[in-house]
């Protein structure tokens, strides 16, 4: 049986809390965070933890107090580099890696993440997941020029002088991009796609 | 055995050693692939920042096609860590949450495609190695040992991780890959880090940040003393090989440590031509450590017994 927090009639009348809004926007089931007993095990065993602005377990209990704007405004999940090690380890089966996913989306659709110390990561992602809208497969010198010209204008000019020259040098980076064949294909069910979440969130509601 | 390939958008040039050393090892291990017809990007981990029903409909349109050319019992393999999360993952939830497969479903019909949950099943090319073919069935084909090359075997995170896909070796501690390197004669050393993160896609968000994360896993590497790493990823084989040098520079350290496909090993292993297995496309390069793989396997030395003055500590009474 599993156990929440919240009883269902309560909820059906009660505003809907951010800690409410979270757990319904993170995909693949109930993601337990209302299960979360603060012990801490996810921030120690975060790879990038000690950089993070708070460590999961902080995020966790802000979320609970309904500090939105803080927690959307935080480096902590641009800096989750999705390695899955605290959810193995959290005694409570929090899905804490589908959760920071969830904030990482919700921040970029309410444009918080332009106030966190890690700005340029969404930029990233949008850049990477364009490429793969336009032709069916990621392309790597255009994401690494488009994105550091836009972010690191100095730093570009560096970088593809050494890594992007090492690269090509190497046969590892391809000049053009691929192309799948079906790309209409993939443009209509990305676009219906796009268009159930609108839907879905119009009926979630709840910030953005 | 037949499999169903997803290669996945790194192994067509990024990581093409990895490719076309899959390709050399397919036949001696008697495995056949397939290739998804017009596959699509999985999305990585960038995806799912953006839209979660585009994730999940991006990854489905690979499962959709790949369900339509795979018979009943036949497995997907997919060579790439994040891929293989992807695949896997997606799949497990669609199979777990009706209404999100419904609503997949509904974007994939804009295309012609339907995806039934559960029909794919997607493993990752090592799990296939070892499961499918065995350690015995590798050991039988190695034609030149790799004796006395040190190598690190490096899982990274995504094979591993995370822990409801039923992943098939220990998520902190996995060992398939040390048996497997040691069925091709290595000198497999200990690696304390060997199921942690190599960054990712951190390198292009906080240079500093990824530079710290692969400094700790190639100085445990080195402090163990590795030859070579092998890995299974083609992320974690950019990061660990083309930023050694900004590691070494930032940190002030002389890592020259190879990164190397355990399927590059392993084809070298079973006497196949470098050139045939990708070599020569590493930043680092991989040659002279290969130098030190000898003919004879290497006297193990005993484990060495405390000294009587030493405190009193348990030991293992000697066989002989």
């Amino acid at each position: 049986m599993t156990i929440t927090a919240f009883p269902t009639e309560a909820v059906a009348r009660a505003p809907r809390t951010f800690m409410q809004e979270v757990i319904e926007d993170t995909p693949g089931g109930n993601p337990r965070l209302e299960m979360c007993i603060q012990c801490g095990t996810c921030g120690g065993s975060c790879p990038s933890g000690p950089d993070m602005d708070y460590s999961p377990r902080r995020i966790f209990a802000m979320i609970e107090a309904g500090m939105r704007e803080e927690v959307l405004r935080a480096n902590t999940f641009w800096y989750c580099v999705s390695c899955y090690l605290c959810m193995v380890r959290c005694p409570q089966e929090v899905r804490i890696t589908d959760i920071m996913y969830t904030l990482k989306r919700k921040a970029i659709r309410e444009g918080y993440y332009r106030d966190s110390s890690a700005s340029d990561a969404p930029d990233f992602s949008e850049t990477f997941v364009d490429a793969v809208m336009k032709y069916g497969r990621s392309f790597e010198l255009g994401l690494a020029t488009r994105y550091h010209l836009r972010h690191h204008p100095l730093d570009a000019i560096k970088l593809a002088a050494g890594m992007g020259l090492n690269m090509l040098r190497r046969g590892r980076m391809d000049l053009t991009p691929r192309r799948i064949n079906n790309l209409d294909q993939l443009h209509a069910i990305m676009d219906k796609a796009k268009e159930i979440s609108q839907a879905e969130r119009a009926q979630i509601g709840g910030g953005a | 055995m037949k499999y169903t390939y997803y290669p996945g958008c790194s192994l067509e040039k990024n990581a093409s050693a990895y490719h076309d050393s899959t390709m050399a090892v397919a036949a001696p291990l008697g495995m056949t692939f397939q290739e998804v017809e017009d596959w699509n990007c999985c999305g990585a981990v960038e995806m799912m920042a953006i839209d979660k029903m585009q994730a999940y409909a991006l990854i489905s349109r690979n499962l959709a096609l790949a369900a339509a050319q795979t018979p009943p019992g036949q497995r997907m393999v997919a060579p790439c860590s994040a891929c293989f999360l992807n695949l896997s993952k997606c799949d497990a939830h669609l199979t777990k949450d009706p209404s999100l497969a419904a609503k997949v479903n509904q974007a994939l019909a804009a295309g012609g495609l339907h995806y039934t949950p559960g029909r794919v099943q997607t493993r990752h090319l090592l799990e296939a190695v070892v499961k499918d073919v065995g350690y015995a069935a590798v050991k039988a084909q190695v034609k030149r040992p790799l004796y006395g090359l040190k190598v690190a075997p490096y899982y990274g995170c995504l094979i591993v991780r995370p822990g409801f896909l039923e992943k098939f070796d220990d998520h902190e501690y996995p060992t398939s890959l040390d048996v497997l390197m040691r069925a091709l004669g290595a000198d497999v050393v200990d690696f304390p880090m060997k199921a942690h993160c190599c960054g990712g896609h951190m390198t292009q968000i906080s240079e500093e940040v990824a530079l710290g994360l692969i400094y700790r896993l190639l100085k445990n590497a080195a402090d163990y003393g590795a030859d070579v790493i092998a890995t299974i990823c083609p992320m974690c084989q950019l990061n660990l090989d083309a930023y050694q040098e900004n590691v070494n520079k930032y940190f002030g350290t002389n890592f020259r440590i190879p990164i190397l496909y355990f399927t590059q090993l392993m084809g070298l292993a079973f006497g196949m031509e470098p050139t045939r297995l990708g070599f020569g496309k590493e930043f680092i390069d991989a040659a002279p450590a290969l130098n030190k793989i000898g003919v004879e396997p290497p006297e193990r030395s005993k484990p060495e017994r405390p000294s009587k003055d030493a405190l009193p500590m348990p030991v293992m009474p000697e066989k002989e």
